[in-house]
C-alpha cells in the first residue's frame, strides 16, 4: 500500500508548561497533507502554526497523538532521522560556512559520495540562481539572497517534505512578491511537498493548493482557497480571510428573515437562528424601488482607488458593507444619506457556525 | 536629529578625571619602560640609553630557565582550564534554567572571590600532603594549581560567546541530519572558537602573571619568571628586572590585543 498522504497528523495535542500555566498550543489537530501539494497553514499570531511545524520536523514531541510521514509513524523519531527539512524564519544559515558549504551540509551529514555532493550543490546553486555567490560567507548576502540559500540548503537533500515557517516575512513587499513566484516555481519543479506557514491571507490564497486555517490551537477549516473564501465554515474563518458582513437571521427552509424583516434566499436549507455571511463584493446596489430589493440608507462612502466601500444601514440599523467598482470619474454617483436598494448575488449568502 | 540624551561624558570635570586616571595607570609603567634603558644601576640617576640590561637578562641562565618554566606552566594551564571551562560553559548555557544554577556559577567563579592567599595556603598544605604520601614531585602541581585558578578567566569569554549564539543554528544542523556529535563538531565548536581562543589567551596571561599561588606551591628550583623577579628584588634592584618586566609587558599587551580583536568581532 502506498500512502497518498505525505504528512498526517492524528489528534495531535501539544501542551507547554504545567498546572495552571499550561498552554495548549495544539488542541486535537488532525490534518492530511497530500503528496506533492503546496499546503499552507494560515492563522493569527500564537495560534500554533510554528508548533505544528516543529512537531513535523521533530524538534518537539507531542503531548498526545501521532504524526505520520508516508504512512509511517514518525512521532518519536529524532529530527536528524526524518527526511524532512526546514526553512527557518530567521534562515539560521551557518555563519562560519560559505554559501556552497551551507548547501552541501545536509548531503555531507547523510554521508553522500563527494562527487554527488558537488554535483547536487552545483545544481542547487543554479536552481536558486546563486552560482556567482558560491564562495561567499552568508553574512555578505542580502536578505533575499540569504533566503534563497536557506531554500537551497533545505532542498539539497531532496526531503520528502519541506517545511517553511514564514520564510518571506522579513522581506520587503517587492522582494516578497518575487519570492512567492520563485517558491511556487521551485515547488512545481521539484515536486516536493511544501508545508508553508504564514499569517498573510493574501499570500496563502495566491500560493496554496490547499489551506489549513488555524486559530487557538485548533484547525478550523481545510480546503482550497476558493472553498475557504466562498464557503467559510465558521465566523472565524469568514472574518480572518477577506472582509465580510455578518447578519443574524431566522432560517426557514431556503428563506431567511433578517432582523430588519427583510427576507433573503439561502442555497442550503436550514431552520432556526443562524449567522449569515456575505462578502462585500457580492452586495449589489440597485434602484431603491426595484422589486424584491432590500432598502438601505447610505451611511458612508470610502474611496479605495479601484473600488469604493459603501457602508449601508438596513431599516433596523444593521450595517452592511458593499464594495463597488469605482467608475472612471471616481464618483460613484452615490450620496451619503440617500436611500438605495441592495441585492445579494445568487449563492453569496452563506450560513456560518460560531 | 541630534538627540541630547544624558551622557556622563558631559559632566563637568569628566575629561580631567579621566585623564588623571589614565596617567595614574600608565605613568608607573612608562617609568619602568624608560628606566629599563638606563645605563645607571640606581633608579635616581640617568646615565645613557642602553640595551645592556636586555642583553644581560637574555644571557642570564636563571632568567631563561624561569621564563621557560613560566611558559610551560601557562601553556598547560591554559589548555587544561580552557577545556574544562568550555565544558562548564556548555553545561551551564545549553539547558533550561535549573535549581542550583547560581550555586554552580559561584562554584566556577570561586577562584575570583576567595582571597588568593587563602587558596595558596590551602594548596600548599594539600600538595605538601600528597607529596609526602606519594613521593611524586614535579611541575604537575604548579600546572594543576594554575589550571584551577585560570578556569573562571577562560570561562567568561566562552560563556559570552555561547550566550550570543543563535540556538536555531543547532536546530538547523539537526534538521540537516547531523547527529549530536556532528552538530557540536561542525557547528557549535567552530562558532564558539573565537571565544575558546580568547579564553585560552586570557588564561595564559593570568597564569604568566601569577605570584602568590606559585610562591606557595612551588618547590625549590621551580621559580617562574614573576617569583624569580620577586626573589631578585629582595637582594638588589637592578634595571635587569625592568628589562624583564618590559618583556613580560610586551607579551601581555600582544595577547590582550589579540583577545580584544577576537572578542570584538560579532558575526
Ligand atoms: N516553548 C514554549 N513554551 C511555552 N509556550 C510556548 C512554547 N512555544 C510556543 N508556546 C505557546 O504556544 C502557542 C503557539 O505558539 P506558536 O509559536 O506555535 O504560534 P504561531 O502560530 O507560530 O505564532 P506566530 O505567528 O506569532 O509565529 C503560543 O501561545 C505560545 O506562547
Ligand atoms: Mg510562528
Amino acid at each position: 500500500m502506498t500512502a497518498t498522504n505525505a504528512i498526517e497528523a492524528r489528534n495531535v495535542v501539544k501542551a507547554f508548561g504545567q498546572g495552571d500555566a499550561t498552554v495548549r498550543a495544539l488542541d486535537d489537530v488532525s490534518v492530511e497533507i497530500r503528496k506533492g501539494e503546496f499546503f499552507t497553514l494560515l492563522g493569527p499570531s500564537g495560534c500554533g502554526k510554528t508548533t505544528l511545524l516543529r512537531l513535523i520536523a521533530g524538534f518537539e514531541m507531542p503531548t498526545g497523538g501521532h504524526i505520520l510521514l508516508d504512512g509511517q509513524d514518525i512521532t518519536y523519531l529524532p529530527p536528524n532521522k526524518r527526511p524532512v527539512n526546514t526553512v527557518f524564519q530567521s534562515y539560521a544559515l551557518f555563519p562560519h560556512l560559505t554559501v556552497a558549504q551551507n548547501i552541501s551540509f545536509g548531503l555531507e551529514m547523510l554521508g553522500k559520495p563527494k562527487a554527488e555532493i558537488a554535483a547536487r550543490t552545483e545544481k542547487m546553486l543554479a536552481l536558486v540562481k546563486l552560482e556567482a555567490m558560491a564562495g561567499r560567507k552568508t553574512s555578505q548576502l542580502s536578505g533575499g539572497q540569504q533566503q534563497r540559500v536557506a531554500l537551497a540548503r533545505a532542498l539539497a537533500p531532496q526531503p520528502k517534505v519541506l517545511l517553511l515557517d514564514e520564510p518571506l516575512s522579513a522581506l520587503d513587499l517587492k522582494l516578497r512578491q518575487a519570492m512567492q513566484i520563485e517558491l511556487k516555481r521551485l515547488q512545481q519543479e521539484t515536486g516536493i511537498t511544501f508545508v508553508f506557514v504564514t499569517h498573510d491571507q493574501e499570500e496563502a490564497l495566491t500560493m496554496s493548493d490547499r489551506i489549513g486555517v488555524m486559530s487557538q490551537g485548533k484547525l478550523q477549516q481545510v480546503g482550497t482557497a476558493k472553498e475557504i473564501y466562498t464557503r467559510p465554515r465558521n465566523r472565524f474563518v469568514a472574518s480572518f480571510i477577506g472582509e465580510t458582513n455578518f447578519l443574524t437571521a431566522r432560517a426557514e427552509g431556503t428563506k431567511a428573515r433578517l432582523a430588519s424583516g427583510d427576507v433573503v434566499d439561502l442555497d442550503v436549507p436550514a431552520t432556526g437562528d443562524k449567522t449569515l455571511t456575505v462578502r462585500p463584493e457580492q452586495v449589489r446596489l440597485v434602484a431603491a424601488n426595484e422589486a424584491g430589493a432590500l432598502v438601505a440608507t447610505i451611511a458612508n462612502l470610502v474611496y479605495f482607488g479601484t473600488d469604493t466601500h459603501v457602508h449601508l444601514a438596513l431599516s433596523d440599523g444593521t450595517e452592511v458593507t458593499a464594495r463597488v467598482q469605482s467608475p472612471a470619474t471616481g464618483d460613484a454617483g452615490l450620496e451619503k444619506g440617500a436611500k438605495t436598494g441592495l441585492r445579494f448575488a445568487p449563492g453569496a449568502v452563506q450560513i456560518v457556525g460560531d | 536629529m541630534a538627540e541630547r540624551r544624558f551622557s556622563a561624558t558631559r559632566l563637568p570635570g569628566f575629561a580631567t578625571i579621566a585623564m588623571l586616571a589614565f596617567l595614574a595607570l600608565y605613568i608607573p609603567i612608562l617609568t619602568l619602560v624608560v628606566y629599563s634603558f638606563n645605563s645607571e644601576v640606581t633608579m635616581g640617576n640617568w646615565g645613557t640609553a642602553t640595551l645592556d640590561w636586555y642583553a644581560k637578562a637574555w644571557a642570564n641562565a636563571d632568567v631563561k630557565d624561569a621564563t621557560l618554566r613560566s611558559l610551560t606552566i601557562a601553556g598547560f594551564a591554559a589548555v587544561i582550564s580552557t577545556a574544562l571551562a568550555t565544558m562548564a560553559a556548555l553545561g551551564t548555557t545549553r539547558r533550561r534554567a535549573f535549581k542550583g544554577q547560581t550555586f554552580i556559577y559561584v562554584m566556577i567563579n570561586q577562584p575570583l572571590m576567595v582571597p588568593e592567599i587563602v587558596t595558596a595556603v590551602a594548596l600548599m598544605i594539600l600538595f605538601g600532603l600528597i607529596k609526602t604520601v606519594t613521593g611524586v614531585h614535579g611541575l604537575g602541581y604548579l600546572i594543576l594549581a594554575h589550571a584551577a585558578f585560570c578556569i573562571p578567566f577562560a570561562y567568561l569569554p566562552i560563556r559570552a560567546r555561547l550566550e550570543g549564539m543563535d540556538l536555531t543554528l543547532e536546530t538547523a544542523a539537526a534538521d540537516l541530519y547531523a547527529s549530536h556529535w556532528h552538530t557540536f563538531r561542525r557547528v557549535t565548536l567552530p562558532i564558539l572558537m573565537p571565544g575558546v581562543i580568547a579564553g585560552a589567551m586570557l588564561a595564559f596571561v593570568v597564569s604568566l602573571d601569577d605570584v602568590v599561588i606559585t610562591e606557595f606551591v612551588k618547590s625549590a628550583g621551580q621559580d617562574t619568571l614573576p617569583t624569580y623577579m620577586l626573589g631578585q628584588m629582595r637582594r638588589q634592584l637592578t634595571p635587569e628586572i625592568n628589562a624583564i618586566s618590559t618583556g613580560l609587558l610586551l607579551v601581555t599587551i600582544a595577547m590582550l590585543t589579540a583577545f580584544f580583536l577576537l572578542t570584538r568581532k560579532k558575526d
